[in-house]
Parts: structure tokens; sequence; C-alpha cells
């Protein structure tokens, strides 16, 4: 049995697929991720005590819990309480809850380590709550924490490969499935772990331009 | 109106848990003249000047800008009535502030520092705020560094532009608590000078400082704040000159630097 890429050229259409599948399903989960994390992190900064509660609890359980547990429960524990999704939409749902959660830990220290005295100048130059979340507290909270986003999203892209137990059509599933049928089994995980790297390194590559771009605000001070 | 002065502070107490740190403030800061604040570390001189800026609630009593109550007027039965948030934002909107840390946004420029709030609290154009603060950073020297970022300025630059963005909102009062206090001394030189400079406009400021040069020459006014009372009020000579209280000659001990000893 020789190292054959020849699966390539026969499959080179439904793997291609495949992984615009999971591409989309990362891109997709890590955005509404982290729009619900960073609604969850300031429901439980500026909320009320009664959202912050649950929101804690909810926080508490996903990050607890393996993500393959929770797309389990979901997708086959789902119809019992009436929530019957097909794969993919499970998928992308299981994802992003998971990510809302990490992602809204990642937001809260970053607005735990924006200076104190940053938001007391907003407050006396008379800025109201949602303009200074919107004008002091995202920009400052985004330099502070975005090499850690980057890091969190490199791990969503990894869960992804979860979704296959419930046959979710990405890449590990699709390419997994051509190995074992023609017994390629070194050859198909090769292309797999090649197609994974190269979306971390497309990912550290965004992260990279987007933290030269904001560089130059670094911290003058204390 | 007039009579009234630009601050009156009446029994204010502020309270931390069971500590008391303010027992009962009673101040007048004359309009258009410079009150200084002075005092050992923790006697209680941010948290006053906090509590007229209005960064901290006061536990009791009641503040005056400009004639307005701040936060709490008087209530019927002896006691105070909080006032709705937007006579608050009004009353606030009289007072600027300046802090020891700058606290400039690090991710706008200068100019974006100075002309953030005229376009996101008072609605002006993108146009209008940057002729304003470009005007604003022009009186404190700055206007060649409109396009730096803080992290590109230094201390003293820091703190003009920390000025000039309070400046730009055209308050009544201005606020400073130790703004030169983590500047070398070559820099803490050119804020004075800003603030000198202000001072002499007519601005009405209270200052928290260790600058006993700077208070006894610009202060109109000296107030010596000590475990969270005032111990003694008056002009500079009244309160540096011979004779003086006891602990003020401690505290000169510790903070008189010999050029200000010069002056007194
Ligand atoms: N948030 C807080 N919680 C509890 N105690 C506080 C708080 N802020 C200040 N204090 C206490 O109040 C007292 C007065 O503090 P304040 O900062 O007003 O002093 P200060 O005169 O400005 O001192 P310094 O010259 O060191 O700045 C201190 O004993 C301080 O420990
Ligand atoms: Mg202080």
């Amino acid at each position: 049995m020789s190292f054959d890429l020849g699966l390539l050229r026969t499959y080179g259409v439904e793997i291609l697929v495949a992984f615009g599948v999971t591409f989309l399903i990362w891109i997709a989960a890590s955005a509404l991720g982290m729009i619900g994390g960073f609604a969850v992190a300031v429901a439980r900064r500026w909320g009320p005590a009664w959202v912050a509660w649950p929101l804690r609890a909810f926080v508490e359980v996903i990050r607890g819990t393996p993500f393959l547990v929770q797309i389990f429960l979901l997708y086959y524990g789902g119809p019992f309480i009436g929530l019957s999704l097909d794969a993919v939409p499970a998928g992308l749902l299981g994802l992003t809850i998971y990510g809302s959660a990490y992602y809204s830990e990642l937001f809260r220290t970053g607005f735990d380590a924006i200076p104190k005295g940053h938001l007391e100048a907003a407050d006396c130059v008379g800025f109201s709550r949602v303009q200074m979340i919107r004008r002091i507290i995202v920009p400052e909270m985004t330099m502070l924490v975005l090499p850690a986003m980057v890091n969190m999203t490199i791990l969503m892209l990894k869960e992804t490969a979860i979704l296959s137990i419930i046959s979710v059509p990405e890449l590990t599933l699709e390419v997994s499935s051509i190995g074992s049928a023609h017994y390629a089994f070194v050859e198909s995980f090769t292309i797999l772990a090649l197609a994974y790297w190269a979306l971390v390194e497309l990912c550290g590559w965004a992260g990279r331009l987007a933290e030269s771009r904001l560089s130059r605000y670094r911290f003058a001070h204390s | 109106m007039t009579s009234s002065p630009a601050i009156r502070v009446r029994g204010v107490v502020k309270r931390y848990g069971a500590t008391e740190v303010l027992t009962g403030i009673d101040l007048d800061a004359p309009r258009g003249e410079v009150t200084c604040l002075l005092g050992p570390s923790g006697s209680g001189k941010s948290t006053l000047l906090r509590c007229i800026a209005f960064l901290e609630e006061t536990s009791d009593g009641l503040i005056e800008i400009d004639g307005e109550p701040l936060g709490y007027g008087p209530g019927s039965n002896g006691g105070r009535v909080r006032l709705p948030p937007a006579s608050i934002r009004a009353v606030r909107s009289n007072i600027g502030m300046c802090f020891q840390q700058f606290n400039l946004w690090p991710h706008m420029t200068a100019l974006g520092n100075v002309s953030e709030a005229l376009v996101t609290v008072r609605k002006f154009s993108r146009g209008e705020a940057e002729a304003r603060a470009m005007a604003e950073l022009e009186k404190v020297g700055l206007a060649k560094r409109a396009t730096h970022y803080p992290s590109e300025l230094s201390g003293g630059q820091q703190q003009r532009v920390a000025i000039a963005r309070a400046l730009a909102l055209e308050p009544k009062i201005m606020l400073f608590d130790e703004p030169t206090s983590s500047l070398d001394p070559e820099l803490t030189g050119e804020v004075l000078n800003v603030m000198r400079r202000l001072a002499e406009t007519g601005m009405t400021m209270v200052v928290v400082t260790h600058e006993i040069g700077f208070a006894a020459s610009v202060g109109s006014k000296i107030v010596f704040l000590d475990h969270g009372k005032i111990l003694v009020e008056g002009s500079p000579t009244q309160v540096f000159g011979k004779p003086r209280h006891a602990r003020i000659d401690q505290f000169l001990d510790t903070y008189l630097d010999r050029g200000a000893a010069g002056l007194l």
C-alpha cells in the first residue's frame, strides 16, 4: 500500500464541497458565537440580577461539559422537547451555543481589563451607558482580547470535526468515509490535517492583520 | 444666582462600609477662582473631588453647582431626595475633570479624544467637532500632535490633551485630581503652565495637588484636609503664613520643595 493522493483526483469535488461546509459552519458559528457571547457578557455585567444568574449557570454548564455530549443531546434529545433539527442546523446551533459561552467569558475578562479611569473619563464628558459600550468599551476590549479570540476561533474550527457524529457532511465525515471505503487511511487523514491546518493558518493570518492594525493603540501608560 | 458660589458643598459625608472617609464637609469654591485641596495621603481629597464630579455618590449632604443641586436636593423632612437622571446630566455638563492618570482613550488620536464627546454627546457634525477640537489642542500647544495616539505622546502631552478634551465641552468648572503627580518635573511644568493660563482666563478651578508652589501662587483659596475633615482654609497667606497650624508645618516639611520655599 503506497502513499497515493489519487483520492484527491477522484473525489476532488466532494472534498471541496465538504471543505466548504466546514468553512461556512465554522465562520457562521464563530461570528454568531461572538455576537451571542457579547450579548451574554454585557447582560451579565450590566443587566439585572435575574438575567445575570441564569446566564452564569448557562456558561458554567456549557464550559463544564464536552462539546460532543452537548451536540449529541441537542440532536438526539432535542426532539423530546419539540426541537427537531436537521444535522446542519443542529450543528450550527450547537456550535454557536458552545462558542457563545466561551466568547462571553473572554469578553468578560476583557471588560475587567479596561482601566476604570477610561470609563470614568467617558462618564465625565456625558456618555450614556450605550454610548460608552459602543465607543469605548468594545474597541478597547477588542484590542485586549484579540489574541485570545483568535485562539478560541481556532478551537471552534477543530470542534466542527465533532459534528461528524451527527452526520453533518463536513470535512472529517466525508474525507474519513472516502478513506475507509478505499482503505486509504493515511492519505485521507493527511488530507484532513492539511485542510484544517490551512484554515488555522488563515485564521492566524487574519488575527495578525487585525492586531497589526490595532497595535498603534497600545496602552501608553500605567 | 450670581451670588452663589460656583460650588457649594454642605455637610457632605462619604462612607465606604463602616469607614467614614468624608465626615461632614462644608466648602465653597468661589466663581472664577482657583481652589486648591491639600492634605496628606488618604485624607479624602480625591474622594471629595470625585463626589463633586458625581463619580462617587455621597452618603449624605448636598452639593450645588452654580446654584443647582447636584444629584440630591433638599427633602421635606430635613432629609434629601434623589434627583432625576436628566437633572444630574444637565448639572454635570458644567463640570470638566482631569485625572492623575490622564485616562485618554487609547484607540483614538489626540484629535479623536478631544472631538469624541462633541460628536457622541453634543451631536456636532464630525467636521464641526474636529474644528473645535483643533482649536482646543492649539490652546494647549498640541495642534501639531493632533493625529498622534496616546501611546505616541509624552505624559505631559497626554495630560494637556486630557485638559483640551474637558475644555472642548465648555465647562464652567474644571476639577483636577493631582494632574502632575505621575509626571517628571520637566513635564510637570508644561502642564502647570497650561493650568496657570486657564486660571488667568477666569475659569473656576478646584485642584488637588501636592505642588505647594502652584497652590500658593495660583490658588486664591487653600483648603487643607485631614482625616476627612477640613482642618484649615483660607488664602495662601493665611494658611501658609506664620504662625501656622502644626499639622500644616508637618505637611510642608514632607512636601515642600526648595523652589517653592521662596514663595512663602
Ligand atoms: N472605593 C473605596 N473603598 C474603600 N475605601 C476607599 C475607597 N476609595 C477610597 N477609600 C479610602 O478613603 C480614604 C480617602 O481616600 P482618597 O483617595 O480620597 O485620599 P486622597 O486624599 O486622595 O489620598 P492621595 O493623596 O493618596 O491621593 C482612604 O483611606 C482610602 O483608603
Ligand atoms: Mg487622591
